[in-house]
């Protein structure tokens, strides 16, 4: 058999999507974060909406997001993606705003950015990747970082009377009335990668019927600053990762009813 | 013509509304205008003060080290003004709790029974408005028309049933001025 | 002629943006400013022109909406006070490496720190030398006038979208507090989202459409070869500004031996002066910068060589007191008076300070 007969569009049984560029990624092998931005681009591409969706790129691993997705973006100080969102939506109500979000960016620096945009109920898709690290500055400790977990800035594991606790962001985002839909997906096998795959699709979803803030975080490995390789890395995230931020829906519904927040009395 | 006045006494005598019906007035009155209050905290209980400026011309500063009217509605603001006075200007002051009356001999010094009056006109409220009328018999500086116009521009249209009274205020206060020393 | 009306300065600011056709504005409460998100709460322009306004949660976050926001074409501002701008400065150098047009208020109050709430001009260098890191200048004017604070919103956007960098209007609790008449500017429509694209579709991310490459609004090149060009792109622009954007007014200067330097309310102060000066037969003028960058230089120096000295007057410790010496060069002296931490100098403090500083020394 010829090549050119292998490769024919009636054999196509994968492709890679039409959004995602040639640029070689310069995320470590091993890393989520391409696998989340092919989610994303084919998510964009299925929906067909790449010519009214605007992507905004944080500061950490993915701050160069805009060079792999073929649309419109824009690269936010650190934190402050949702509130650079927030301008985008509040003046072109007609288009789709995402942000892109380490744990870092979202639940340290940037947590009264993404506290407000989602109790204003923004209506904007937040993708959140937490890999429990900082992975561009070297594996710097995270707000995210379990306890006892090593990392350069806890040298002997997360200590609570010193560091504090891991922050357990989304929980706190669910319980915000504008949020509409928040989950908890990963992408460590093709299950979980056809199911984080539905939740981004329905969190875009979310932004086109104008339901209020659509949250989806990743838990995902940074084998590299973990300082284990890809399989370690995807099984230390499972049986240390889950048991602490368990996969799931934390929200599935609408923005809460105003109606239900008590009224002003005379 | 010039006009420069400080009004000045406690948050919530009217100082800074008085001021304001008097710059609407002067804009009735085609005049040049400036209105530049003191803000923030110290309005909130206690000393309030306004300087307004009402001229023919262009007006420069809106603050000023001299004045050629000083309106007086408490003791502190006394102590702070009585001295800022231009020589042969006008000093107006309630004498209802002035401790320390004024003692300059080179001005012109008028008093106006604000709080009396306005008590006896049944409403309090109306105190700025009878001091604004003893100003006006001083220094008339205005026609009683534009205060009116000023009114009707400065009030919100539901306050418009007020006008009668405060126009009947500024009547009692232009009525009620009172000279104490004239300028030597 | 437009609409003749007595207002504060603060209120002119909301009411000039709705009519000039502004598209949001994003801000968070602080005193002395205050009243330009209340003013156009109560006006609720969404409902008139389709303008948005929004209390943000900071002024971090208004900072950031608005780079969001002009990155899609869009015409947005803010304001804030002294230290709202200072906790706006990362997003400023943002705005301004990712050449975004916007327009800041900065409603100056006296510092440092959390400081004062009293009128001041202590964010001068702030606002023309930088503030945020890196290498960059935004278009600053100052109104000295309730009139100019109108006159300037409109003007601080055409900057702003002519070189697509941001614009400031530097005012203080004086000016913004103050009421004065003005003559409101007529309505002009907000630009309709083809319009926006027709202008400024070359560079806007306003979704990807088929017929061309991405868009990406970013500060961020790690390549320094190239981070160098974009620096020295920069730097063009703004000597361009300098060459066909400087504004001041010179009053009583033909026949003045002395001249004051001052911007906006020091420069209403020091009119005052100038006239109580002249009545005392000193022949003295005023120069006032209507642009802090660009700065008028040249006037300045042409001056020199007309005058016996200078005084800058500014309610700082002296800061544009540097610029006049500059342009002004060595040859006469150039003194400072002011006064700080809120205080506002008076008429008589001005021409007190004269006397003794050039005319006595």
């Amino acid at each position: 058999m010829e090549l050119a007969e292998i490769i024919s569009p009636n054999n196509l049984i994968y492709k890679k999507p039409k959004l995602l560029t040639d640029k070689t990624m310069h995320y470590c092998p091993g890393c989520g974060h391409g696998v989340v931005h092919k989610l994303l681009a084919e998510v964009i591409e299925d929906l067909g909406i790449e010519d009214k969706t605007i992507g905004i790129s944080p500061v950490g691993c993915a701050v160069f997001a805009y060079n792999y997705i073929d649309i419109d973006w824009q690269e936010a100080a650190h934190g402050r993606a949702p509130a650079v969102a927030t301008g985008i939506a509040r003046t072109n109500p007609d288009k789709i705003v995402f942000t892109y979000q380490g744990d870092g960016d979202l639940a340290s620096i940037g947590t009264a950015e993404i506290m407000h945009a989602c109790n204003r109920g923004e209506n904007i898709v937040v993708i959140f990747v937490n890999n429990a690290i900082y992975g561009m500055t070297g594996g710097q400790m995270a707000p995210t970082t379990l306890l006892g977990q090593v990392t350069s800035t806890t040298p002997t594991g997360r200590d609570a009377s010193l560091n504090g606790y891991p922050l357990k962001i989304t929980e706190l985002i669910a319980q915000l009335p504008g949020t509409s839909y928040v989950t908890r997906q990963s992408v460590h096998t093709p299950a979980a990668i056809r199911k984080c795959r539905k939740a981004i699709s329905k969190a875009f979803q979310a932004a086109l019927d104008k339901k209020g803030t659509a949250f989806v975080e990743v838990v995902s490995t940074c084998n590299m600053n973990w300082k284990l390789d890809p399989v370690e890395a995807n099984i230390w995230m499972e049986s240390n990762m889950f048991p602490f931020y368990p996969p799931g829906d934390l929200k599935d519904g609408s923005k809460n009813d105003p109606a239900s927040y008590s009224p002003l009395k005379n | 013509m010039t006009e420069e006045l400080i009004i000045a006494g406690f948050g919530g005598q009217g100082v800074l509304s008085m001021g304001k019906i008097l710059a609407y007035s002067g804009v009735m009155a085609d005049q040049e205008v400036a209105w530049f209050p003191s803000y923030g905290p110290e309005m909130r209980g206690g000393t309030a003060n306004v300087t307004v400026i009402l001229s023919e011309s262009r007006i420069s500063s809106p603050v000023l080290n001299e004045y050629d009217t000083a309106i007086i509605l408490n003791q502190q603001s006394m102590d702070k003004f009585e001295h800022a006075v231009k020589p042969g200007g006008v000093l107006i002051y309630d004498p209802n709790g002035i401790v320390h009356p004024p003692k300059r001999t080179d001005i012109n010094i008028y008093k106006i029974e604000g709080t009396l009056i306005a008590a006896e006109l049944g409403n309090v409220k109306t105190f700025n408005m009878v001091v604004l009328g003893a100003y006006l018999k001083a220094k008339p500086v205005v026609q009683i028309e534009s205060v009116k116009k000023g009114l009707e521009k400065s009030l919100p249209a539901r306050h418009h049933k007020l006008i009668p009274m405060n126009l009947e205020a500024i009547e009692k206060g232009y009525q009620g001025l009172e000279l104490v020393h004239a300028a030597v | 002629m437009g609409e003749l009306k007595l207002m504060k300065g603060n209120e002119v600011i909301a009411e000039a943006a709705i009519r000039c056709g502004c598209d949001g504005y994003f801000g968070y409460p602080i005193t002395p400013q205050s009243e330009i998100m209340e003013t156009l709460m109560e006006r609720e322009p969404w409902n008139e022109t389709g303008m948005v306004v929004l209390q943000a949660e900071s002024e971090v976050a208004s900072v950031h909406m608005l780079y969001g926001a002009a990155g899609s074409g869009k015409k947005v501002m803010t304001s804030s006070s002294s230290p709202g701008i200072s906790l706006m400065a990362e997003g400023i150098s943002y705005l301004a490496g990712a050449e975004l047009p916007c327009l800041i208020v900065n409603v100056q109050r006296g510092g440092p720190g959390l400081g004062t709430i009293q009128p001041s001009q202590a964010d001068y260098w702030q606002s023309t030398k930088g503030g945020g890191h890196g290498d960059y200048r935004l278009i600053v004017l100052a109104p000295s006038s309730v009139q100019e604070m109108n006159d300037f919103v409109e003007l601080g956007f055409q900057l702003a979208f002519k070189y697509r960098n941001p614009a400031m209007i530097l005012t203080d609790g004086v000016i913004g507090q103050m009421m004065e008449k003005v003559v409101l500017s007529d309505y002009i429509p907000r630009l309709k989202d083809e319009e926006i694209e027709e202008k400024y579709g070359s560079w806007i991310t306003s979704g990807r459409k088929n017929s061309r490459s991405r868009h990406v609004i970013t500060s961020l090149e790690l390549d320094s070869g190239r981070m160098e060009l974009n620096n020295i792109r920069f730097q063009e622009k703004y000597a361009k500004m300098e060459e066909d954007e400087v504004l001041y007014e010179e009053i009583q200067c033909e026949d003045a031996e002395y001249l004051i330097v001052a911007f906006g309310s020091s420069a209403r102060i020091c009119q005052k002066a100038v006239d109580v000066a002249r009545a005392k037969g000193i022949k003295v003028g005023l120069l006032r910068p209507i642009t802090l960058f660009p700065f008028p230089k040249e006037p300045i120096a042409a001056l020199a060589k007309q005058v016996k000295g200078m005084l800058v007057v500014e309610m700082n410790a002296g800061q544009m007191v540097e610029d006049v010496q500059l342009a002004a060069g060595c040859s006469i002296p150039v003194k400072y008076y002011g006064r700080l931490g809120g205080i506002v100098p008076s008429p008589g403090e001005v021409v007190e300070a004269l006397e003794q500083k050039l005319i006595g020394g």
